[in-house]
């Protein structure tokens, strides 16, 4: 199968005497769900601007296209006068000459996406008024109205109900089966175990591989120290981290 | 009543302060709601601050108040450079602002300065000349035109100011071209508005139609509209009451405001 992403030995930074990641290699083939695993400030946001092009790198960086990323929906300010629709119509702005308005067709493109993510019917809502998960929802389809074939999904399940979780997994499994390549940054071990490959970053990859390969304790341990502890039945947590 | 209503407007010269103030509110509104989404209050009244010894020189000396308030604001864009420079960029600028306002206030209110000269802080719509007119017509083409352009790019900018470089938007020449506006705006609104009145037409109407509404296009309809109704409103009070018609339009302007505050809070939003 022809990956739709190639990374060998890439690292960067933001001009301090240590890179943020260092010799990264990664390889993301059509159909594949990715889980990039690792603690806050591991590189997980880093590696994902690198991939959109905001931040430069050193080492080897093969896409199909640009990557398209979907933020954690807190990083938008909720308060802002936008609809879906409006917050959807911003991924086009990069393929329009920039005297160009939103015509026809884009909104149509942002329309089909709306659509895509089951909003159809929620275009003309405030973006502010939406639920975590329908907010989560419009962000993915911005990134799919890029028409781009590596997503980039940075935690999106966190702060999301049952539910709506559920219904986000669908997607991303959906999404992939169109022939897009999925990197989610996540805390979820579990849930990684659902996805085809996982990643584990702790400024450098600690492990990558399939679920059953990478996911050892050893392996997790290494990439978020002391902040996994092991419950009854042998299961791992990993503890939220802590803001002094 | 019908009389009351039509008296000031036999005069022509209240007639054209009307369609200055009208043009002004058209553009000043529409920017004036980027103004408040993008949290540039501060830099617009820093702005207007920073050009005023400029136009005070300019008085004193016939240049024409639009080369004076120019060349105030690159003396201002400089000095405000420098005082950024100091580590705390905030402060700097408050003290860079504060000295330039100071230093044009003690020019402008010096015994050797001609009679008049004070209109240059407090304004007088009733003065505009044909050729405020057309410049005032010139800045809404240009403002309203890039804003239509600039549109969506700005609508990203506000609400995901961190992701716009990934959607192709670099947020730091928008911001230029945001101010930049903001700039030729104040330059424009000055001369019938003055120096401290200037800033109430870009943030009052914009801050009470953000109020009561969460829409984009009707926010900038609205803040345009409560503008000229504000210049209107100003017309009649300075007229009846025989108060300076800057001061007069910057009050309804701040009336509307708190009104719009009440009846936000006594309305459920939208």
């Amino acid at each position: 199968m022809t990956p739709l992403l190639v990374l060998a030995d890439v690292s960067a930074g933001y001009g301090g005497a240590h890179d943020a990641i260092s010799g990264v290699s990664l390889t993301a083939a059509a159909g594949e769900r990715i889980a990039v695993l690792g603690p806050n400030g591991g590189g997980k946001t880093t590696l994902f601007r690198v991939l959109t092009g905001e931040l430069p790198h050193r080492g080897s960086v093969r896409q199909a296209g640009r990557a398209a990323i979907v933020p954690q929906t807190e990083r938008s300010r909720l308060d802002f006068p936008v609809s879906a629709l409006d917050v959807v119509l911003m991924g086009t702005i990069a393929g329009r000459p920039w005297w160009r308005r939103a015509g026809r067709r884009e909104r149509a493109a942002a329309r089909a996406a709306l659509a895509a993510v089951g909003l159809e019917d929620r275009a003309g809502a405030s973006f502010g008024a939406l639920s975590g998960g329908q907010r989560q929802r419009v962000l993915i389809a911005r990134a799919l109205v890029q028409d781009a074939r590596v997503l980039l999904l940075d935690e999106p399940f966190t702060g999301l109900d049952a539910p709506s979780a559920e219904r986000l997994e669908a997607l991303t499994g959906a999404l992939a089966a169109e022939g897009r390549a999925i990197l989610i940054a996540t805390h979820d071990l579990e849930q990684a175990r659902g996805w085809e490959r996982v990643l584990c970053l702790n400024r450098r990859a600690i492990a990558c591989g399939t679920p059953e390969a990478v996911l050892t304790p050893e392996a997790v341990a290494a990439t978020y120290g002391g902040s996994l502890v092991r419950v009854d039945g042998g299961g791992l947590v990993i503890l939220p981290a802590h803001h002094h | 009543m019908a009389h009351a209503l039509l008296d000031p407007w036999r005069d022509p010269t209240v007639r054209r302060a009307l369609l200055e103030l009208v043009l002004i509110a058209a553009s000043a509104g529409a920017l004036g709601v980027w103004v408040v989404l993008l949290e540039l209050s501060y830099a617009a009244e820093s702005l207007a601050h920073a050009m005023f010894p400029g136009l005070v020189l300019a008085a004193l000396t016939g240049l024409p108040l639009l080369l004076g308030g120019a060349a105030g604001l690159a003396g201002g864009a400089v000095g405000v450079g420098l005082a950024a420079r100091s580590g705390d960029a905030e402060t700097g600028v408050a003290v860079a602002i504060t000295a330039l306002f100071g230093l044009g206030v003690l020019i402008a209110l010096s015994p050797a300065s001609p009679p008049g000269i004070e209109g240059l802080l407090f304004g007088d719509p009733l003065a505009v000349s044909g050729a405020d007119l057309a410049l005032a017509t010139a800045l809404a083409v240009i403002v309203l035109g890039s804003l239509a352009v600039l549109h969506g790019r700005l609508a990203l900018l506000g609400f995901d100011r961190g992701g716009a470089r990934a959607l192709g938007v670099r947020a730091g020449r928008l911001d230029l071209l945001v101010v930049g506006l903001i700039a030729v705006s104040v330059l424009v609104a000055v001369q019938g508005l003055g120096n401290l009145l200037v800033v109430a037409v870009l943030i009052a109407p914009a801050a009470t139609a953000r109020r009561l509404t969460r829409r984009l296009a009707p926010m900038m309809v609205l803040a345009a509209g409560l503008a000229a109704l504000a210049g209107l409103g100003g017309i009649y009070v300075s007229y009846y009451a025989g108060v300076a018609a800057g001061a007069a339009i910057a009050g309804v302007m701040v009336a509307t405001y708190l009104a719009g505050t009440l009846a936000a809070g006594l309305v459920p939003h939208p």
